[in-house]
């Protein structure tokens, strides 16, 4: 199958599982309270990462074809976005200022003059058509990324926590091992080992990054396991999966929420370090910076370039941040009762 | 009153509970032997560390790992609960025996309603609606008392207080309607007048419920109010068993009558009170012998070396010491 196919069937089921989580949310008393109490307290940040996250949808539909007038000739048979499509034709012969009419260097006229919100780079591309790109691949590389590791570490730590025993050793000694490798070493040869593409880099960053979670949540299930109303539960006779479902992950939920929320930026963090190695995702706001390191020194100095993706990057995890601490506040009881 | 094993409710024989220490599995729990009688309410007695809880949890057969039980039956209602399988036993927890525990406080999931913990302990045991389950819930909720139910059923833990916790434990107990409540130091951690009225409560329930109760306590105070039959525990034996009236008024062993003389009472304001000497030893330092004989201010010859056979005192109290065996030959 084809890429962009791929790409717009993952957007359509990722569409319906929002759809899905909204009615069932609307449903539960308590989780549409939360909801409209977490759009009580942190509106901006919520239109903020709600921005972002359209931004990335329409870069993610695609579709090949309707480019034939254009002077591109290999675009009108290439997949191209939403968001692409906008932007067609856009592109200068080089750099040009925020707004300016002409070129950066030697003054010639641009095509569009002063279309050019964010300037174009050494290629004459529109920044802020790179930019609104980048915000896909940071999205993909942190939710990918951690669909796969904060699974994988609620289930050796919470299976560790509770078991404890052999169980407990094995994963013990992963994590040991895990955690005694410098990181980006292990990070840049799982890369290379697997090729390098946006799910290798994401596989590569899901396994270097569950340690800490796992660790988390062992330590925290060894904890609750003892809990009274975990005894409480077993002198009703609960069965150990039911207890693990009902009483543990409920009570986990607000760790992962703040792990979740702490890697995500540490993700889309990880990427940029990658991409200045060489070896990160293509496209990416790590990427843009990478390249306009260089143009830093330039004499006058090209600032824009950095400035956007920098922009993009923190104003991405700046929100990302606020909605997630809201939403641990929110949804563990004991931190509610201290605000009341 | 009498423990004809025909109308037993709950019966162990040589109850063992070993824990592993330095020198092989030590036991925590050792050969105890109770009966409860339908309708019965036996408190179990002793001080912090003579492994009340753990008799009770052996019970339940939910003895936190590494301990065991290692030796025994657990009788209830004549079958045998070691012999059940893992699902069955499942099923007689809650359903058959159920237990209320010390902290109410931390005895509920703090991010569920109480209704929903309460529906889902019905659920577990009988296969009913969710709406007729939280009917019954709210039924439940005004017989132990909870003013305004129908919005408590929607209430998390922390907005309520202890008592009214307490409460939503002893609901989700009943919920089932079982034979036997273990009640494990129920009113410890409430505040006096709120320990009264759960006391009542219990009382009022047991008898409208007709179901027996092991309460483990060691107040006094508590005994008096609602227990028929007391046994004492020391080190991890019963030392001495009887009905409320012969351990309160009549007491014999030496270990009882230290609890009973220790207690403060209004009348001898200002006198220091008596106090047995020392602490429960840790249970790999049990002594040989008499476990009491450490503590013991009437030791003699036999104490150290030889454990105590039980003695009749009357035909509901007996007692298991050589002090009080001497007393009775002479």
């Amino acid at each position: 199958m084809e890429t962009h196919v791929v790409s717009n069937l993952v957007v359509a089921l990722l569409l319906a599982g929002g759809v899905w989580t909204g009615v069932a949310i609307r449903r539960d008393r308590l989780w549409s309270e939360a909801a409209r109490s977490l759009w009580r307290r942190r509106p901006i940040a919520l239109i903020v990462v709600a921005v972002y996250l359209a931004v990335a949808v329409l870069d993610s539909i695609a579709w090949v074809g309707g480019g034939e007038g254009q002077a591109d000739a290999v675009a009108a048979h290439e997949a191209r976005s939403v968001v692409d499509r906008a932007f067609a034709g856009t592109r200068e012969a080089s750099f040009s200022a925020p707004l300016a009419d002409a070129e950066f260097y030697g003054g010639r006229p641009l095509q569009r003059p002063g279309s050019h919100l964010f300037g174009t780079d050494i290629l004459g591309r529109d920044v802020l058509y790179l930019t609104i790109k980048g915000a896909r691949v940071a999205l993909l590389i942190g939710g990918l990324t951690s669909m796969i590791a904060i699974p994988l570490a609620l289930l050796l730590g919470v299976s560790a926590g509770y078991f404890g025993g052999r169980i407990d050793d094995v994963v013990f000694f992963v994590m040991s091992t895990l955690a005694s490798m410098p990181g980006l070493l292990l990070l840049i040869a799982l890369i290379m080992a697997m090729g390098r593409s946006t799910l290798s880099v994401c596989i590569a960053l899901g396994v270097t990054s569950w340690v800490g979670l796992c660790r988390v949540t062992r330590g925290e299930t060894f904890k609750l396991r003892e809990l009274d109303y975990v005894q409480a539960a077993r002198a009703l006779g609960v069965s150990e999966a039911r207890i693990i479902f009902r009483h543990l992950l409920p009570n986990l939920m607000h760790l992962v929420i703040i792990t979740f929320v702490l890697m995500f930026s540490g993700l889309v963090l990880s990427e940029a370090i990658l991409s200045w190695l060489g070896i990160g995702v293509d496209g990416s706001w790590g990427q843009m910076i990478d390249q306009a390191r260089n143009e830093l020194s330039r004499d006058p100095i090209i600032w824009w370039n950095i400035s956007a993706a920098g922009v993009a990057l923190f104003g991405l995890l700046l929100a990302v941040n606020f909605v997630g601490d809201a939403l641990r506040d929110i949804l563990d009881p004991r931190t509610l009762r201290e605000n009341q | 009153m009498s423990d004809t094993p025909a109308e037993a409710v709950i019966e162990t024989r040589g109850l063992t509970t070993t824990f592993p220490g330095e020198g092989g599995r030590v036991p925590v729990v050792d050969q105890v032997d109770l009966q409860i009688a339908v309708g019965e309410v036996l408190a179990l007695v002793g001080e912090s560390g003579c492994g009340k809880s753990m008799t009770a949890l052996s019970m339940l057969r939910l003895v936190p790992k590494p301990g065991r039980i290692e030796a025994g039956e657990i009788s209830l209602a004549g079958s045998d609960l070691r012999r059940l399988s893992v699902p069955a036993m499942r099923q007689v927890r809650g359903q058959e025996i159920s237990m209320i525990f010390q902290e109410p406080m931390t005895s509920l999931n703090p991010v569920a309603t109480v209704g929903a913990q309460v529906v889902e302990a019905i659920r577990l045991h009988e296969s009913v609606s969710k709406a007729e389950a939280r009917r019954r819930t709210l039924d439940l909720f005004t017989r132990v008392g909870i003013p305004d139910p129908d919005s408590r059923l929607d209430a998390y833990p922390h907005q309520l207080s202890g008592g009214l916790k307490q409460r939503v434990m002893i609901a989700m107990a009943l919920s089932t309607r079982p034979r036997l409540l273990i009640a494990d130091e129920p009113t410890t951690a409430l505040d006096v007048t709120i320990q009264a009225q759960i006391l009542q409560l219990l009382r009022d329930l047991q008898q409208e419920f007709g179901m027996s109760i092991l309460l483990i306590t060691h107040d006094l105070g508590i005994v008096n109010e609602l227990a028929d039959r007391v046994s004492v525990m020391y080190a991890g034996r019963i030392i001495e068993e009887g009905s409320r009236v012969d351990i309160l008024g009549e007491a014999r062993h030496p270990y009882t009558r230290g609890l009973l003389l220790s207690l403060p009472s209004l009348a001898s304001r200002g006198e220091r009170l008596a106090e047995i000497p020392g602490v429960v030893p840790p249970p790999d330092q049990w002594p040989p012998g008499c476990r009491f004989s450490t503590r013991c201010g009437r030791v003699f010859e036999p104490c150290t070396t030889q454990v105590p056979a039980v003695s009749e005192i009357t035909g509901t109290h007996r007692s298991w010491c050589f002090a009080v065996a001497r007393e009775i030959e002479s």
